[in-house]
């Protein structure tokens, strides 16, 4: 992983709160999970029927029962329970899950996600993405700034299909850390290295600018 | 008094699917797949078949059997990313695919297994899942109509079975299977281990074996419900 990236990843860890029920999203997002201290009092979530995860496993060492929502072989932890999969999403329904941090094709300033459709080339379906980008009480997405082409991820309107309609609270980048405000996208943090002109010119909607210098991860 | 046997060999059960049947089928990945009862349906042939599963496994495993055969008219499904074969049959039209968020899906197979007829919910009703679908106000929001899902026949896997058909389940290997094991007019269970009554203790019933038409006694845990190494 890029420098620039395991900062964002070490930085999105710090939205976990002693306490919380978190679900992290397939890809980058499980990688904050290496941030935490070992001992740190969080209960996480996997859609799967599964909450109290363990650390990852190697093939030799797996249980070919225990698996997360991404298909890596997990372990338990003291106080750990499985579950159905009506269970699973009503803990997400209904309000238990305090957080979850999701990957994201697009992101709007009123905060609509898009990130399970791309019409013609990629429609697996959304699996659990809807309800917990829908019913989730604190959304947040990790994503890198710009697509591979380099076209901003962050707009003014998804083009996607959406996942779930202005529920985004906060975006967590290679380049930035970015609020979703009722007047559109704020920024909260830059990268190290990354200027105020690149972050516009990255950014497919109007940044607000904080007051004053502007804090660096 | 004594519970009565249900345990049957996989030949014969299988033998009882028809062509055109909705078969629910359990597991998430592979834990709690039914990989040997799919294997025997793949052989038999039936077609036409209506499957409704969270995921289309892997190419080369599981119901990926069934779509290679040209068995599958149509999958419900909530995710198939992972099966490139799926995707292709899917876009090339040689079978169609209804996407289901995980949940509803989970909670249209509960509603089908309690006798309900549909639930209502506010999930993806501002997303393109939600067209073609009854909304209804409810305590004034709107929520959409998810119709109760049932299947013909059901097809789980547990970790041990009485011959009653009481069921337990191992780890994240429950998944969609307590559910469908009560939402089928015939549920088939294959079973890692078969018991005689008495042999899973009450409290340990997750699935009572009165929602249990037939139980399987796996003769081998073949190479698919293995560790998959990426």
């Amino acid at each position: 992983m890029s420098d620039a990236r395991s900062r964002m990843v070490a930085r999105a860890a710090r939205e976990i709160a002693p306490g919380m029920v978190v679900n992290l999203g397939i890809g980058l997002p499980t990688k904050v999970v290496n941030h935490l201290p070992a001992d740190f009092p969080v209960c996480l979530h996997s859609e799967n029927g599964l909450t109290g995860i363990g650390p990852t496993l190697p093939p030799e060492r797996a249980d070919r029962n225990l698996i997360d929502a991404g298909g890596a072989y997990v372990s338990t932890i003291p106080g750990s329970a499985f579950f159905d999969s009506a269970v699973s999403f009503a803990l997400v329904r209904s309000g238990r899950l305090d957080l979850t941090l999701l990957g994201a094709f697009e992101v709007a300033q009123n905060g609509d996600l898009a990130n399970w459709k791309i019409p013609g080339k990629f429609s697996p379906g959304a699996g659990g993405a809807i309800e917990l980008a829908q019913k989730a009480r604190r959304v947040v997405v990790m994503t890198t700034h710009c697509d591979r082409k380099g076209n901003p991820k962050l707009l003014e309107t998804c083009s996607l299909p959406l996942t779930a309609k202005a529920r985004v609270a906060r975006i967590y980048t290679d380049m930035a850390v970015v609020d979703v405000t009722a007047q559109g996208f704020a920024l909260v943090e830059l990268a190290e290295g990354i200027s105020e002109t690149e972050i516009r010119e990255a950014t497919g909607a109007p940044l607000a600018l904080p007051q004053g210098d502007i804090p660096r991860f | 008094m004594k519970l009565p046997d249900k345990s049957i060999a996989m030949e014969e059960v299988v033998a009882q699917i028809p062509d055109g049947a909705t078969v629910l089928v359990g597991g998430f990945g592979v834990p709690g797949t039914p990989f040997a009862l799919l294997r025997e349906l793949a052989r038999q042939g039936q077609r036409d078949l209506v499957l409704v599963k969270n995921d289309a496994n892997e190419a080369g495993m599981g119901i990926d059997h069934l779509i290679a055969g040209g068995q599958v008219r149509k999958l419900i499904v909530t995710h198939l990313g992972l099966n490139a074969n799926a995707i292709a049959a899917m876009n090339e039209g040689r079978m169609e695919v209804e996407f289901c968020a995980q949940g509803i899906l989970a909670e249209r197979i509960r509603a089908g297994g309690a006798g309900l007829g549909a639930i209502l919910t506010d999930i993806g009703i501002d997303t393109e899942l939600a067209q073609g679908k009854q909304v209804v106000e409810m305590n004034g929001r709107p929520m959409l109509v998810e119709p109760a899902l049932r299947g013909d026949v059901a097809l789980v896997h547990a970790a041990r079975a009485d011959c009653f058909g009481n069921l337990a389940y191992a780890a994240t290997a429950r998944n969609f299977n307590p559910l469908m094991a009560m939402a089928a007019t015939r549920v088939i269970a294959e079973t890692e281990e078969l018991l005689p009554l008495g042999g899973i203790d009450p409290d340990a019933a997750e699935s009572p074996g009165a929602f249990i038409d037939h139980v399987v006694k796996l003769d081998e845990i073949s190479e698919e419900y293995g560790i998959v190494r990426r």
